[in-house]
């Protein structure tokens, strides 16, 4: 039997007035959070542990735990920064969290500051998307009028001041670092680790940054306890997760899945691939991770099933493309973007990515050469680990992947270009209807 | 021109919202953008005093940041997204249409002072492929001729609503609203059919989901 979707965060989106208080409290919330101030906040964090909630930003790493992290009783002032400056290529399920159903991230917010004892939280959102940036906002104001926000949260002793903060273009401030600089009113570039933000963040103070759908699920978690939330999901894996699956699929969208379920279940959910198209490669999370084929649509989509096969969970996010897509051209775009994002901190990662981009792209106009194809792989040697952040191993992971699932199709750009090999018209989702 | 007292002023609320003033420098410099439709010296300089840090520090954070502009921007900002999904998925089509029915180019303002195009990353919006952002809000879903016909509403003045978004305003309101977000606007749709399509589907068929 199929998995079946299990719509948690999601589960409301369809009425109109969830992004408001009295929408959001009709159908039970801000009840976790009343719950939450009567606890001790060390069982609030024993709590997400004992859950097994991994960071949905594209680590996994375990929340809890990260937690954990944080010295108490240390005298210093404590912070919370939400990561949504969701801007990773194909990443789009923290923005429609934030637009359908803000709340959830602000009552989860309320209750991890209160956990790690934060008087202080920040919700950094990038600046390219504002409806987000509004709604959270207006769901921030309405928790304030409503007490809870501020001081003495509903009589429990507990103060808590929260801004939301809009980027201005930067896809590096994903990196927690970097965002952390971005925050303080410099340029986003990462800081060098140890320290970590657990122990000197932001304003060299301890600081938790939890990315917006880790932190919307803490209210659930807190609801409904720990073994309802791990009867979900795997034992490494538990939970749900809202995939976002776009591309060549009939109807791209959102879906609400336990972790666990596999590409082709959620491909079905998705109404298949379009006509007369079949899958020819897919990412699980985002650009960062290493593309995967049709033979894999059976693997569970879990973070050690993904590792296992060579890949990452990531953001949770497939994009899926078919049989009309140039490979070299769809890695070429992503290397274009990566040097376009790189901060320029360190010499790998700025150079490199300006020397892949430039050979990809004589590939991609069918001038590549075939030793190139190694210089390629000895160029992302060269970055993968050797930069300063994750943008720059991010970087290295496109091509060798593609390389090692489709050389012919390198070896096809050594004469012929992207644009011959692949008629760009032939993927277009509009093909016919308003093109021009 | 001269940042005004009263944007000044509102530059100094902002940075009381942040145990340490200088957090508060990216909003205000859309607050600045907003004011100028760029970001001009008056800007940085307004910044650099609020904030008491130099103009030069106030320089290396603007130039850091796409979202800030060196040159006037036109009334309306039109980022088309060319990232890999977008792009292939026929974002390069709607971006040809787009420079040619405004004789406009990327990172530049329009001839006609119109439009400032720019060909954007990923927007977190691939699920709506192709992509167009108009003053920074949404227009999921364009095919060239859609992205044309907006462009030609907005020159008439008519008015264009984003899908998933309010009414579209101008490129200075948005850099506003970044600015001071709490801009009435918060009621306007926002939730389409592709984000409740798990949703629905677990409706029809029953599935308990998370209630199990």
């Amino acid at each position: 039997m199929a998995t079946p979707l299990t719509p948690v965060i999601t589960e409301y989106w369809d009425r109109p007035d969830l992004y408001t208080l009295d929408g959001y409290r009709a159908v039970g919330g801000y009840q976790a959070l009343e719950k939450a101030l009567r606890t001790d906040p060390d069982d609030i964090i024993a709590q997400v542990k004992d859950a097994g909630l991994r960071g949905r930003g594209g680590a996994g790493f375990p929340t809890g735990m990260k937690w954990s992290f944080v010295p108490q009783g240390d005298g210093k002032p404590h912070y919370l920064v939400v990561n949504a400056d969701e801007s990773e290529p194909g990443a789009c399920k923290d923005i429609p969290i934030m637009m359908a159903n803000p709340h959830a991230l602000v009552e989860g917010v309320i209750i991890t500051s209160f956990a790690i004892r934060a008087n202080h939280a920040f919700i950094y959102i990038r600046g390219e998307v504002p409806n987000a940036i509004r709604k959270v906002e207006f769901a921030v104001k309405q928790a304030k009028e409503a007490g809870l926000i501020g001081t003495n949260i509903m009589g429990s002793g507990f103060d808590l001041e929260v801004v939301v903060h809009s980027g201005a273009g930067a896809y590096i401030c994903g990196e927690e670092t970097a965002l952390l600089d971005s925050l303080e009113g410099y340029r986003g570039q990462p800081r060098l680790k140890p320290p970590f933000p657990a122990v000197a963040g932001l304003y060299a103070s301890p600081t938790v940054i939890n990315n917006v759908e880790t932190i919307a699920n803490i209210p659930y978690i807190v609801d409904r306890g720990v073994d309802w939330f791990r009867q979900f999901g795997t034992e490494k894996s538990p939970g749900f997760k809202v995939f976002a699956v776009s591309g060549h699929v009939k109807r791209p969208g959102i879906y609400e899945a336990p972790l666990g379920i596999t590409m082709r279940e959620l491909l079905d959910y998705a109404g298949g691939m379009r006509d007369g198209s079949e899958v020819k490669f897919w990412l699980p999370g985002g650009s960062s991770v290493p593309l995967l084929t049709a033979e894999h649509l059976d693997l569970p989509l879990t973070y050690e099933a993904m590792a296992e096969a060579g890949t990452m969970l990531g953001t949770g996010t497939p994009m899926v493309f078919d049989q009309t897509v140039s490979v070299v051209k769809a890695v070429t775009r992503w290397l274009e973007f990566y040097k376009h994002e790189s901060c320029g901190k360190c010499t790998p990662c700025r150079e490199g990515t300006y020397w892949i981009t430039g050979v990809l792209e004589k590939f991609e106009h069918g001038h590549g050469q075939q030793s190139e194809m190694d210089t390629l792989v000895d160029l992302c040697g060269q970055i993968s680990g050797r930069s300063f952040c994750a943008l720059g191993d991010a970087a290295a992971t496109p091509y060798p992947s593609a390389l090692k699932y489709f050389r012919e199709e390198f070896e096809a750009a050594t004469h012929t270009s992207a644009d011959d090999q692949f008629d760009p018209i032939a993927s277009y989702v509009f093909a016919g209807v308003g093109a021009r | 021109m001269p940042i005004s007292e009263n944007t000044r002023e509102q530059m100094r609320e902002i940075a009381a919202r942040y145990p340490s003033a200088r957090s508060a420098l990216l909003p205000m410099l859309h607050l600045a953008q907003s004011e100028e439709d760029e970001i001009t010296t008056d800007g940085i300089n307004a910044c650099a005093e609020v904030l008491d840090i130099t103009p030069a520090e106030v320089t290396a954070v603007a130039t850091f940041y796409t979202m800030y502009k060196r040159e006037k921007v036109g009334k309306h900002h039109i980022g088309v997204c060319i990232n890999t999904m977008c792009g292939l998925l026929g974002g390069d089509a709607v971006w040809d249409a787009v420079v040619e029915a405004t004789n406009g180019s990327n990172n530049a303002t329009t001839p006609d002072g119109e439009f400032f195009l720019e060909r954007i990353e990923c927007q977190a919006a691939c699920t709506h492929a192709p992509v167009m952002t108009v003053d920074w809000e949404f227009m999921d879903d364009v095919t060239p001729s859609s992205a044309v016909e907006v462009l030609d509403k907005l020159r008439r003045g008519e008015q264009v609503q984003s899908t998933r978004g309010p009414v579209i305003r101008d490129f200075e309101a948005t850099e506003h609203t970044l600015a001071f977000p709490d801009d009435g606007l918060a009621d306007a749709p926002s939730v389409d059919d592709k984000m409740l399509a798990g949703l629905r589907i677990a409706k029809e068929q029953g599935m308990q989901g998370g209630n199990a």
